[in-house]
């Protein structure tokens, strides 16, 4: 089985579902020619032709609103917006249409489409290069929101994405883009939407991670002692609360790992929905390791703003000792 | 009868300057020999930034860059139409344009070395930081040309922004409202051929950029933005036009982005060398010298001067870089508001505690 990084998986993934459903069609700045600012679709339109891959002019409206049309329409487009930033643009699209085609049509129209978005900071970024909008797009109804943070989990979920009656919102880790690496099966697989997985089982303490976090996360808790249980969230909506939930009722104890802003972010949905479901079995207040309410620093400060380890611990020593 | 033609324009195309150094005498704007050599030296000024900018980034000594290189004319010509009040609004590539109205080369350094202060313009200057996605500050500079006019302060307002920049929505919204307003507004658009891989032909199925803004009933202009003294020309006939409440024009200037699009850019993967070396032949700054030698404005030894003043400016300016002490963490807290609210200053503290 070959060792592959995020980028490689996610280029796996399109090329062998592109491959299989003809009515895929890849749309986004540079994708084409250039394979891509970050490589992701390196390789496609030399395999698949310039009206299947398909390098845009400069318009994240003109893309997702372009790729509304053609899914309503019968493709199966699979769009890239190229730095997190630039998905504020197209918000209009998303939360004004895609999220809404199949409630106001009374599912007449579906909007089965992928936009896929690298994300986050931790990479001496430009400004709004290095943003992290989960919370923003899990407040609105009708998208999917998705997160990999390794390779077998991006090949696996971008299939389920693609596949998926509805528009599905793919969060991809820029930070650790090329750093993860893992076996991933060159045979066709899918990882289900909707569903965390359990990294690793503990006892003592939920710690709830997703995306490029994750990994930063795993590697402070392997400085403690402590039982903890992992959980990589995988699909920030809609989320698995049963997962979330059951774990807490074993542990009594959780904390909630995002680099977004606190405010409003998505550990504030996690704990209310923890509180709705397990308050009497929680030992200690849950605890949020979360960037700032400030916007997105320039790089000399991004170590700052993003969780490190040494807040990672304090939390868990936090709800550990309470 | 049935039908007629209801609305007819024409899209002129300047040059002033040609490529081996001639000029056109009833095209060429009014500018004394210190002012054409104040122009070279802004353009040498830019390109030995720039040349600087990219080895301090494969230094790591700051973060991604984007050159400006091949664009120095489009630029200084075009702010150097400016009077000190008047603003412009840059895109990221805009330095020589920034470096033309006076906005300190260290602060280029300092924003691209991650460092936020850089973009605190100093007073007194009229510039906006840096705008980063591409055209969202074209409807600002709409805005604040307007408020020029509603506040009577006769500055006039110039927008740059890029090729790629004009498919986007915020152009149509920006240039339309500028037209309804009559606001006095410059739209300068750099077209160098690329939108990072796009050329320019799939940007747009129109012939150029300039003919759009007959469609929101101003003028649209297309000069050869390797060339200066049209850069100039063109600028300074659509401030004096802006200034005297006459509306908005729109420049679209012809050029090549000589580098990649970014430091973390390879143009080899989507255009050919010879295209490239076709462009080199026709260099902004070249073609100006050309003409400044043959009028007796430049020789050897001045330009061997000038170019020793430049560098020792530009390493002077990396020095005044280097020499800032890195941002405090409390830095990025400071200003989200005009008054720290309770939950930002107890987030700034979780930066201090111990352990």
């Amino acid at each position: 089985m070959a060792i592959l990084n995020i980028v490689q998986a996610i280029n796996l993934a399109l090329k062998q579902e592109m491959k299989k459903d003809k009515t895929i069609i890849l749309l986004g700045e540079d994708i084409g020619k250039n394979g891509g600012v970050f490589r992701v679709t390196d390789g496609l339109q030399k395999l698949y032709g310039e009206e299947r891959v398909v390098d845009t002019p400069l318009s994240e409206i003109g893309i997702v609103g372009s790729a509304i049309g053609m899914a309503v329409n019968g493709l199966r487009p699979v769009a890239e917006i190229e730095f997190s930033g630039f998905l504020y643009s197209p918000f209009d699209q998303i939360i004004s249409h895609a999220g809404r085609l199949r409630t106001r049509s009374r599912g007449r129209f579906s909007c089965p489409l992928v936009i896929r978005v690298p994300y986050g900071g931790g990479i001496r970024g430009l400004e709004l290069h290095c943003e992290s909008p989960e919370a923003i797009l899990a407040h609105t109804p009708g998208i999917k929101v998705v997160v990999p943070s390794g390779p077998y989990d991006a090949k696996g979920l971008l299939i389920s994405a693609i596949r998926d009656p509805d528009p599905v919102i793919f969060l991809e880790p820029l930070r650790t883009y090329r750093v993860v690496k893992e076996e991933v099966p060159e045979k066709e697989y899918t990882v289900p939407l909707g569903k965390a997985n359990i990294v690793k089982e503990g006892t003592e303490l939920t710690v709830i991670s997703w995306g490029a976090m994750l990994k930063y996360t795993q590697e402070a808790l392997s400085k403690t002692n402590y039982k903890a249980e992992i959980i990589d969230l995988r699909t920030i909506s809609p989320v698995d609360t049963e997962t979330i939930v059951n774990s807490v009722k074993k542990t009594g104890r959780c904390v909630i790992v995002h680099e977004a802003p606190r405010t409003c972010g998505l550990a504030a949905e996690l704990i209310a929905q923890i509180n709705e479901k397990a308050l009497l079995n929680l030992e200690a207040p849950v605890e949020r390791v979360t960037g700032f309410d400030v916007p997105y620093p320039l790089y000399k400060l991004e170590g700052y703003y993003l969780p490190d380890e040494k807040r990672i611990l304090r939390a868990v020593e936090k709800v550990m000792k309470f | 009868m049935p039908k007629k033609i209801v609305a007819n324009f024409n899209v002129e195309y300047w040059q002033v300057l040609s490529p081996d150094g001639n000029v056109d005498k009833k095209l060429m704007p009014e500018l004394s020999p210190d002012e054409i050599k104040e122009l070279y030296e802004l353009m040498l000024l830019a390109r030995t930034f720039d040349d600087k900018a990219f080895h301090l980034q494969r230094q790591g000594r700051i973060g991604t860059y984007l050159p400006v290189k091949g664009q120095e004319a489009s630029q200084v010509g075009t702010a150097y139409a400016l009077d000190k009040n008047d603003w412009i609004l840059p895109s990221g590539r805009d330095i020589a344009a920034c470096i033309t109205r006076k906005l300190p080369i260290h602060m280029i350094l300092l924003y691209r070395g991650g460092d936020a202060r850089g973009a605190q313009i100093p007073e007194g200057l009229n510039i906006f930081p840096f705008t980063i996605p591409s055209s969202t500050h074209i409807t600002h500079c709409t805005g604040v040309a307007w408020a020029s006019k509603l506040l009577k302060q006769k500055a006039v307002v110039m927008g740059y922004f890029g090729d790629g920049a004009s498919s986007r929505g915020d152009f149509h919204e920006g240039l339309n409202f500028a037209g309804v307003y009559k606001v006095p507004v410059v739209f300068v658009c750099e077209n160098n051929g690329y939108a990072i891989s796009l050329p320019r032909e799939k940007q747009t199925a129109a012939e150029t950029i300039a003919q759009r803004a007959f469609s929101y009933g101003f003028e649209g202009i297309q000069v050869d933005g390797n060339d200066v003294f049209a850069a100039y020309a063109a600028a300074k006939y659509a401030v004096e036009k802006a200034r005297k409440g006459k509306g908005p024009t729109l420049i679209e200037c012809v050029t090549y982005r000589m580098g990649d699009h970014s430091t973390a850019d390879d143009a080899t993967r989507y255009r050919s060398q010879e295209e490239v070396a076709q462009w080199a032949k026709r260099d902004p700054i070249e073609t100006l010298e050309k003409y400044m030698r043959k009028n007796k404005l430049l020789d050897e030894k001045s330009k061997k001067t000038l170019f020793e003043n430049i560098k020792a400016k530009v390493e002077e300016a990396v020095t005044v870089y280097e020499k800032i002490p890195p941002p405090q963490p409390e830095d990025m807290f400071k200003y989200t508001y005009a008054q720290m609210p309770e939950k930002l200053k107890e987030q700034m503290e979780e930066l201090n505690f111990p352990g």
